[in-house]
């Protein structure tokens, strides 16, 4: 993994309440560096949210909003939050219920900003 | 709506569910000898041969790279078109190893189809009949299997 997408990635993980982080090729669906814990099946989620973000952003342009900037999920398990970057790489993080939102968002907009 | 058909009744659930998880367009489930277990999308037996030849053509080709590279054929192999992606995928099963052509259109994506397979894999090795052993096509019915088969498939 490139020395940049480490760093990112472990700005995000470092955050309370994050169970992990990738960062996943848009068009794809295909994780290309990835921090996540035991038990969160990366592929699964950056093939997932890959297919998410690609249908929101239809929607989006339909209804002419543009690109979106943040995608936040909440479930009474979990936490999904995708950021698009420029370049067509996401941004994706996944965490408890309770995470600090704020503070992810934050550190992935970052991420998104640095990689592209 | 593009109809999911089979040859071998057992295939059909995890193939239909695929289609409709993975987004799909075309697909095709067959064995490593060519012969076509079950299909997705196709309307023509026509594409069904074609499909099947070129499937054999690039498991060809991939096959003596994997050789000169000295290491086993790929298990899985993608395409990324403009438009559309070819998928090629080989798994084992209770019944013989099986081979799968997928055909995905932009709506669906190599993580998605790769993701589903996985469960296709899974779900076709838990509904692959035991005790019954695969028919022989042999020279002598080999037109009348033939028939069958391409009966079965598009419902004729």
């Amino acid at each position: 993994m490139s020395t940049v997408f480490r760093q990112v990635l472990d700005q995000i993980t470092r955050v309370r309440g994050v169970r992990g982080a990738m960062l996943v090729a848009g068009e794809d669906g295909l994780i290309v560096a990835e921090s996540l814990m035991e038990g969160v099946r990366g592929n699964a989620v950056a093939a997932l949210a890959a297919s998410l973000q690609k249908r929101f952003r239809q929607a989006m342009e339909v209804a002419a909003g543009g690109m979106s900037h943040f995608l936040h999920l909440q479930g009474e398990g979990g936490t999904l939050i995708i950021v698009p970057a420029p370049d067509g790489i996401l941004v994706v993080t996944v965490g408890t219920p309770d995470m600090n939102v704020g503070l992810v968002r934050l550190e992935m907009l970052r991420a998104a900003e640095l990689i592209s | 709506m593009t109809e999911t058909r089979a040859v071998e009744a057992w295939t059909l659930e995890p193939l239909e569910r695929f289609v409709e998880e993975a987004g799909a367009r075309l697909t095709l489930l067959m064995t490593p000898a060519g012969q076509v277990l079950a299909q997705h999308g196709f309307t023509r037996a026509v594409d069904v041969m074609s499909a099947a030849a070129l499937r054999a053509a690039i498991v060809a080709s991939t096959g003596e790279i994997a050789r000169m590279l000295d290491q086993q054929e790929f298990a899985t192999l993608n395409h990324q078109g403009v438009q559309h992606g070819i998928f090629l995928g080989a798994f084992e099963t209770p019944r013989g190893g099986l081979l799968a052509l997928v055909v995905y259109g932009p709506d669906s994506s190599v993580g998605l189809v790769q993701l589903f397979f996985e469960e296709l894999a899974q779900g076709l090795i838990a509904a692959a009949p035991t005790e019954e052993q695969p028919k022989a096509v042999l020279a002598a019915n080999f037109e009348e299997e033939l028939n069958r088969s391409l009966a079965s498939l598009f419902g004729r």
